[in-house]
């Protein structure tokens, strides 16, 4: 039962939106940061996808983005947003609303 | 090398024009091109809107299109708030001059997680600046990202960047804050936005509000160091333009009548100088009014423009009260010489009343402009900031040549000249006008306290208001001192009677005089008469006495001759005398 309250939404797949600006050091942790926590949190039902904003300065206006790196979760409702390289993931998984199921909460407990 | 320098002052101190009343020349040409300006100050003393005017200014009046990148209000609600000063930022946006950026972050739905970077800012900024090619820049309120965003230290090096930035764009930037407590921000933005600073202030005096700007620093530049008063309204942001102010304006020899004739004659029989400043002032009910609305009255009459403040009596009453005694202001106010300004002093600010007298004199242009009374705006203890505000408004006033006309009520327990005594260093014409109480009545007296530059006359002339306006007479000043109204002239008949009987007095001498004179006659002839009649006596025994000499001499010859005596050739006398001895 533990294992299947990550993928709670019924089958709906995550989407997440990592906002970057170029190929930065930042980026690049948290990119990585970010692929980590949704293989181990979301068994891969998640979609995501990395939006450089250099390349797409309007979707910053869009989406209201601020700060850099940002990750959005469009999906499931509401949305959510947290900003930073992603490193501290009590705080990432808080975000991402992943923490009010125990078994994620003790397991990023024990794991970091 | 003077050219070499002049050129770098010019870059260095390259403007970015407000055209904002009165701000541009306070700081000397406008906000430092391609630098941020820090602009400070309480909630509700209209940051926002110096900024957006500064903005919509540009983009209207100097093709510089502007960015507001608003922390705080959305786009419509920004369209709304400005649309009452007149501003049309719809329009702008479509024409492409003012791009309107709303960041919006909402602490509630945002989480962090490690380092971060504004990037995503500058990429909005930099975009919305490409978009319309912008010059300008305002960040309103960026400080709130404080309150949104985490790690202020990151935060803070992420905004010093983001200055640096926008300086190397060389766009003139509006940064506005918050006034802190004890600091001039909150977040101490003044560490980061170092070139110019403007503290906005809103305070509130005895019930008044008094809305102030103060140019902290302006690197680079000199600039006003004055709190200035400033007004928001409904063209928008204005700042007193003292700095233009000075003594340095030049003065006029024309001279305007005063409506009064002999009045006219007390100043040198010509009136008032044109742009200078006249005093009335007195206890109540001594005429002040009278005297404005007659001045008024005369102006229409040549084809002047007055305005008229009036701060006790509505228009309407003061039209009925004028034509009671004879003064028809009417006829002006319909042909649109003669416009009124009705407002409680205790209204507004003093400041208000200020900027909004200016605003009205520039739009309305007049020859004339009349304060009716400028007592109202002392409350309590003021008597120096409404000094400041009168001086103002006089510097304004003679720059423009316009001829200001203030009454002033003063207090019957208050000595009369040193009650106006702290404005009087600001008036060239001081009429004083007094009651004069004598025999159970009250007079009405004017004299001339001061007229600089034309020769016064001293005296105390009694001051009538009749049905056909306003009349001086002489007062009668005798034994008794300065007499008015019946006593005058009962004195003066009095005077009449006295003079009468001194006439018949001297008719009476006179006739005596004559009498005496033809008595004397008279007795001259009797005299004369008596002397001619013993003159001709005398003559009579003076001949006879020489008909007798004559006939002893020729007895004393015939006598000789007898005695055959020598009969010289020598006179007889001798020889005889010789013949003698």
């Amino acid at each position: 039962m533990r294992r299947e309250r990550p993928a709670k939404p019924h089958g709906e797949k995550w989407v997440l939106r990592l906002y970057v600006a170029g190929q930065t050091p930042e980026t690049d942790t948290a990119v990585t940061n970010l692929k980590l926590i949704c293989e181990e949190q979301l068994n891969g039902n998640y979609h995501l996808k990395v939006i450089d904003l250099t390349v797409h300065p309007h979707l910053a206006r869009v989406d209201q983005i601020l700060a850099i790196p940002t990750l959005v979760r469009k999906s499931p409702a509401p949305m959510r947003k947290i900003i930073g390289d992603l490193s501290d993931t009590t705080r990432v998984l808080a975000g991402l609303n992943l923490t009010d199921q125990g078994a994620v909460t003790d397991k990023a407990g024990c794991g970091y | 090398m003077n050219n070499k320098a002049e050129q770098t002052r010019r870059i260095t101190l390259a403007k970015a024009p407000t055209s904002i009343q009165g701000l541009d020349e306070i700081t000397g040409g406008g906000l430092p091109k391609g630098r941020p300006t820090l602009i400070c100050g309480g909630a509700g003393c209209g940051k926002t809107l110096l900024a957006m005017e500064f903005l919509v200014r540009g983009a209207t009046d100097y093709n510089e299109p502007g960015v507001f990148v608003s922390f705080e209000e959305t786009e419509n609600e920004l369209t709304s708030n400005v649309a009452s000063l007149g501003f049309d930022l719809d329009d702008l946006v479509k024409r492409k001059k003012i791009s309107l950026e709303h960041i919006h972050i909402d602490r509630s739905e945002i989480e962090h997680s490690g380092a971060y970077s504004l990037e995503g800012l500058f990429i909005r900024i930099h975009l919305a600046i490409e978009s319309i090619g912008a010059k300008r820049v305002v960040l309103d309120t960026i400080e709130s990202l404080f309150a949104e965003l985490p790690n202020p230290l990151i935060l803070r090096a992420e905004l010093r960047r983001l200055f640096h930035w926008l300086k190397r764009k060389g766009v003139t930037t509006i940064v506005t804050a918050e006034r802190g407590e004890g600091a001039l921000t909150r977040q101490g933005m003044e560490e980061y936005v170092s070139d110019c600073v403007i503290l906005l202030d809103h305070r509130v005096n005895d019930q008044s509000s008094i809305r102030r700007l103060r140019i902290v620093k302006y690197r680079g530049s000199t600039h006003g160091t004055n709190e200035y008063p400033f007004l928001i309204d409904e063209a928008g942001f204005s700042v007193l333009p003292i700095t233009s102010l000075g003594l340095n304006y030049s003065t006029s020899k024309e001279r305007i009548p005063t409506g009064i004739p002999r009045l006219d004659t007390m100043l040198s029989g010509k009136g008032y100088f044109r742009g200078s400043t006249v005093l009335v002032s007195g206890t109540a009910g001594t005429g002040k009014t009278s005297i404005a609305a007659q001045f008024a009255e005369s102006a229409g009459r040549r084809g002047e423009r007055v305005l008229y403040f009036t701060f006790e009596e509505s228009p309407s009453q003061l039209v009925r009260n004028m034509l009671s005694i004879g003064i028809d202001l009417e006829p002006w106010e319909k042909k649109g010489l003669l416009q009124f300004h009705a407002a409680r002093p205790t209204l507004y600010g003093l400041e208000t009343h200020l900027t909004t007298s200016i605003k009205l004199i520039n739009s309305f242009k007049p020859d004339i402009v009349v304060l009716d009374p400028i007592n109202g705006f002392m409350i309590g203890e003021n008597q120096s900031e409404v000094k400041t505000m009168l001086l103002r408004l006089v510097d304004f006033l003679k720059m423009k040549r316009v001829t200001a006309f203030f009454t002033s009520l003063t207090t019957a327990h208050n000595d009369l000249e040193t009650s106006d005594v702290y404005i009087s260093s600001l008036i060239d014409t001081w009429l004083l006008l007094r009651d004069i109480e004598i025999g159970g009545e009250r007079n009405r007296g004017l004299y001339v306290l001061k007229s600089r530059g034309m020769s016064h006359s001293n005296q105390i002339r009694e001051f009538r208001l009749t049905d056909n306006g306003i009349e001086l007479l002489d007062v009668y000043v005798g034994s008794d001192g300065v007499l008015t109204g019946s006593a005058r002239l009962s004195q003066e008949t009095k005077d009449d009677a006295e003079e009468l009987l001194r006439q018949e007095e001297i008719g009476r001498k006179q006739f005596g005089l004559e009498r005496k004179r033809e008595a004397l006659e008279a007795q001259i002839v009797v005299l004369r008469s008596e002397f001619e009649a013993e003159a001709s006596e005398a003559l009579k025994v003076i001949g006879i006495d020489k008909a007798r000499n004559d006939r002893f001499n020729q007895d004393k010859i015939r006598m000789s001759k007898s005695r055959r005596g020598d009969v010289q050739n020598k006179s007889n006398g001798k020889a005889n005398t010789k013949k003698h001895t």
